[in-house]
């Protein structure tokens, strides 16, 4: 093969140069603008009013109060100790298992893999009410410690327990980053450190660590991004002072314009902003380190008692991990449970109600996001090929908005959705656009519009330019080349994203709860937390919450058969 | 009631008319001209960046020219789109579409010329059996060796009956053997059909094997154009020379004029060369002899003396590195595999009479 620096043209040199623009790309570029305008750049833009912009115009006043407030401080000081506590967490239960895996080899390894990352199909606030079973106040294991060793600790309540709930949820975002990293070292780097006379700690210290640290780094900002930003998880554990719930009570109770708000949000928007930011940065770096070959180190066997105290503990953390889903499903299924360590009796009445008697929180979930999944799909299918292929202007600026809601929290986007959405009134129906349910798919796939674009545009990218070509040398015009050759290249990929927006969507709660106007509209998220007020709500919550989790364990399973290999992580 | 003849008669005449392409501040293309008769094997050749790909694909619609025409039998066809042009094309990496089978990649333009679907799989199992790849209708692109995909591609190509080939450096992916074997196979292919043949590559001798005609590019320009032997025995200049068989440049000087030739003094040797037009005595010149056209004697007899540098040992021949003493290098090749050389030698050069060339050269 010969290098082709002058012949090569850009695949977007295709036909009729005569127009430097496509008109037909015109037209789907236009129109993706006005979906992405209205759904993503209109809400954040309002926010950003609302919190800057008062009858004198610009201002800075309401941030600064935010600042004065003792109440804010605390819940800003409160959310940061929660995404510091849970990525603290997190990283003790991820980095013995991530060593492990990167580094061993074994039998029953790939079992274990997905064994610690089943943490991830349960909702964090789900995940809550679980927790509180086993470790409330008057959970399981609580119990146990009290009456066996006469230990009286309340492990999961109030900011602990959000800490504990975001930890087990989130660690294996930081033990598949870091195994991934490691099993990714070359291994010339490390045999060239031996070679220079470094072995034992000292190479771990000096060489293995730092090469495997901007990875570490990048799932741990992940985790403090999506512990601070949380509302879900609060609101089960009934912990109001943090950032989420004080926007969510400032808005919802006492008023719509409240410029508070709108402060807090947009603190909310600068740390996620920041976070992302910077993640993003340490991806770039971690390239450095990495092999693009495929020649990895060959793990090492389990021998001595270092590798097997790590396969304990990892063990541990397994066991960890399934307390949520264990306290879920156990109480979805009890009669009575309380003051005991198991139910004192069992019964389906639980899923009898949420299936016969108020299906309408599955029936709209199920709803809500095929919608979104649908419309996620089409529209980032049309956004890549615009990027690859558009012959418009700016074809990048498309592709920034739609994945601009990536760092953006989803009570901040579900804030900015009510004030723009409110003021829109439907014709001939003359309600506010924000009273059909028509918002919530909207909303979602505002939300997961990003996931659906880079998936998309991933696969975008693997489809070569010449593929098209040799279809229009071959006789098909340009919408037969699409139709025949680049959807069904990109359909697996797309697909299996809209899988996944489909599960992020029906267990979307922060944004969601913004827009509840009324019961027979709302999702199951909402109706988790709705149950979950009362007592006597709890078992049907908890099966609610055992729907949302197989509901989800099924469509990360199903994605990762459509779209091969990559772990399914999103939300 | 299908005969072969009714193929042959597809065949298009091609004009290229002053083609001229751009990419920036570049031109790939610079006024380019070339016709391909009907039937008729011409290739474009080149070194990478000359413009041999960018031409191609102005052939085939892919690329629009900002000057210049493309006619297909006394047609315009230059603002036409591909997919108008009844083309076959052979791309480099194959762009065989991964999704789908052998057949439905080879029935794909059947398919859009709405081709009934008796014909398709009647057309679709005549193709694969001319590039031998019956019984291979079921499988992926992904489960063919690279020599598969080559004729899949080629079979894609061919069904649709098009007026024109394309082939675009169709081999470069080929192991060496499976590459002359394949080459072997499309001059079978592209004779039995008699289709006109437009082929891309820079090497030297797929284009001298198979070409009726090979047209010369440099940087975006027609250099020569003509059939292998006219091109190999009479270059136009020293990068046709050079390009196309290779050749040891000697700066030298014309020292007498006869009618079509020329006496050249270069450096001790003194030889005459053919040569037409303008060559007054006392004019610079260029003395051009092939590697295989020197004669190479142990001592020092012969019109140039100098020093083995190097031997190269190839079995069947053997080939050697010359210093002159005023340091310029000389290939020698074609030796018989005996003779007794090392380097250091001392060895006598003489240019076989008729075979030097002359070309001018500016000071």
């Amino acid at each position: 093969m010969e290098p082709r620096a002058v012949t090569a043209p850009s695949p977007a040199a295709l036909w009729r140069p005569r127009w430097r623009y496509e008109p037909a790309h015109l037209a789907l570029y236009a129109a993706l603008l006005l979906v992405v305008g209205v759904l993503v750049v209109l809400p954040i833009a309002s926010v950003l009013r609302g919190a800057l912009v008062d009858s004198g115009g610009f201002t800075l006043a309401h941030v600064v109060r935010f600042f004065y407030t003792p109440l804010y401080l605390e819940s800003l000081r409160n959310s940061l100790y929660a995404g510091l506590g849970a990525t603290l967490l997190a990283s003790l239960l991820a980095l013995p298992p991530a060593f492990l895996l990167g580094r061993y080899q074994f039998r029953g390894q790939a079992l274990l893999v997905t064994w610690l990352t089943v943490p991830l199909v349960i909702p964090p606030f789900v995940g809550a009410i679980g927790l509180n079973q086993a470790l409330g106040r008057a959970g399981a294991l609580t119990l146990f410690l009290e009456d066996r060793l006469g230990v009286q600790f309340v492990a999961a309540e109030g900011l602990r327990g959000v800490i504990l709930a975001h930890a087990l949820h989130y660690f294996p975002f930081i033990l598949l980053t870091v195994t991934n990293a490691l099993a990714n070292v070359d291994p010339s780097l490390e045999e060239a450190a031996t070679v220079a006379g470094a072995r034992g700690v000292r190479l771990l210290w000096r060489v293995t660590l730092p090469l495997v640290a901007p990875a570490y780094a990048a799932g741990a900002i992940l985790v403090f991004v999506r512990s601070t930003d949380d509302l879900g998880t609060p609101l089960i554990l009934n912990v109001k002072n943090m950032l989420g719930p004080q926007a969510y009570f400032r808005i919802t109770t006492i008023a719509r314009e409240d410029p508070d708000g709108y402060a807090i949000s947009i603190v909310m928007l600068a740390l996620a902003l920041v976070a992302v930011l910077l993640a993003t940065r340490l991806g770039q770096r971690r390239e450095v380190a990495t092999l693009q070959t495929g020649a990895r180190a060959a793990g090492r066997p389990l021998r001595g008692w270092g590798p097997r105290l790590l396969l304990a503990l990892s063990v541990l953390v397994g066991f960890l991990g399934l307390l949520p889903h264990l306290g879920v499903v156990l109480m979805s299924v009890s009669r009575v449970w309380s003051l005991t360590y198991l139910p004192t009796g069992y019964t389906l009445d639980h899923y009898a109600e949420i299936l016969f008697r108020a299906p309408q929180f599955v029936v709209n979930t199920l709803l809500y996001s095929a919608t979104a999944a649908g419309v996620a799909v089409a529209v980032a299918v049309g956004i890549a090929y615009l990027q690859h292929r558009g012959r418009v202007p700016a074809p990048g600026l498309l592709d920034f908005a739609a994945t601009a809601p990536i760092a953006v929290p989803g009570v901040v986007l579900g804030i900015g959705f009510l004030r723009v959405f409110d003021r829109w009134t439907v014709p001939w129906l003359g309600v506010p656009l924000t009273a059909l349910w028509l918002i919530f798919p909207m909303l979602y796939v505002a939300r997961r519009l990003p996931y659906a674009v880079r998936a998309t545009s991933a696969a975008m990218a693997q489809v070569h330019p010449t593929l098209e070509e040799a279809a229009a040398v071959c006789g098909a015009r340009r919408w037969r080349t699409f139709r025949r050759v680049v959807l069904p290249l990109v359909l697996g990929g797309a697909v299996a994203a809209g899988v996944l927006v489909f599960v992020t969507a029906a267990v979307e709660f922060d944004a969601t709860v913004l827009l509840i106007s009324r019961v027979e509209q709302s999702p199951l998220s909402y109706g988790i937390y709705l149950y979950a007020q009362s007592p006597r709500g709890r078992g049907a919550a908890a099966a609610l919450g055992t729907v949302a989790v197989v509901l989800v364990a099924a469509g990360t399973y199903l994605a990762n058969r459509i779209g091969g290999r990559r772990p399914a992580l999103t939300w | 009631m299908e005969t072969v003849s009714t193929e042959r008669v597809l065949a298009v005449e091609v004009e290229l008319d002053r083609l001229t392409k751009r990419f920036g501040a570049t031109a790939a293309v610079y006024g380019l001209s070339l016709s391909v008769g009907r039937g008729e094997f011409c290739t474009l050749l080149g070194p990478s960046g000359c413009g041999k790909t960018t031409t191609l694909r102005i052939v085939a619609g892919l690329v629009e020219p900002d000057d210049g025409r493309v006619l297909f039998d006394g047609k315009d066809v230059t603002r036409l789109p591909p997919w108008d042009r009844n083309l076959g094309m052979v791309f480099q990496n194959y762009a065989l579409w991964p999704h789908m089978t052998v057949f439905d990649n080879v029935a794909f333009g059947l398919v859009e010329r709405r081709v009934p679907k008796a014909e398709v799989r009647r057309r679709v199992a005549e193709a694969l059996d001319k590039v031998g790849l019956t019984g291979m209708e079921g499988r992926f692109p992904s489960q063919l060796s690279g020599g598969q995909q080559q004729r899949v591609a080629l079979a894609r190509a061919l069904v649709v009956r098009p007026g024109l080939l394309l082939l675009d450096e169709p081999f470069s992916n080929l192991d060496a053997k499976l590459r002359v074997q394949m080459r072997a196979e499309l001059a079978r292919l592209q004779r039995d059909l008699g289709i006109t043949t437009l082929y891309v590559t820079h090497d030297q001798e797929e284009a001298l094997v198979l070409s009726d005609r090979i047209a010369v590019l440099d940087s975006g320009r027609l250099v020569q154009a003509g059939t292998p032997r006219e091109l190999y025995e009479n270059p136009r200049d020293v990068f046709v020379a050079d390009f196309l068989g290779g050749a040891n440049l000697l700066p030298g000087m014309v020292v007498r004029r006869g009618a079509a030739e020329v006496e050249v003094q270069a450096g001790e040797a003194r030889v005459a060369a053919p040569v037409e037009g303008e060559a007054a005595p006392g004019q610079p010149v260029w003395l051009s002899v092939r590697p295989e056209h020197l004669e190479l004697s142990v001592g020092d007899a012969g019109d140039l003396r100098g020093t083995v540098l190097a031997t190269d040992y190839l079995g069947w021949t053997l080939q050697a590195e010359v210093a002159l003493a005023d340091g310029t290098r000389l290939q020698v090749r074609g030796l018989d595999p005996s003779t007794p050389l090392r380097p250091g030698q001392t060895v006598g050069l003489r240019v076989r009479s008729g075979r030097a060339r002359v070309f001018p050269r500016r000071n």
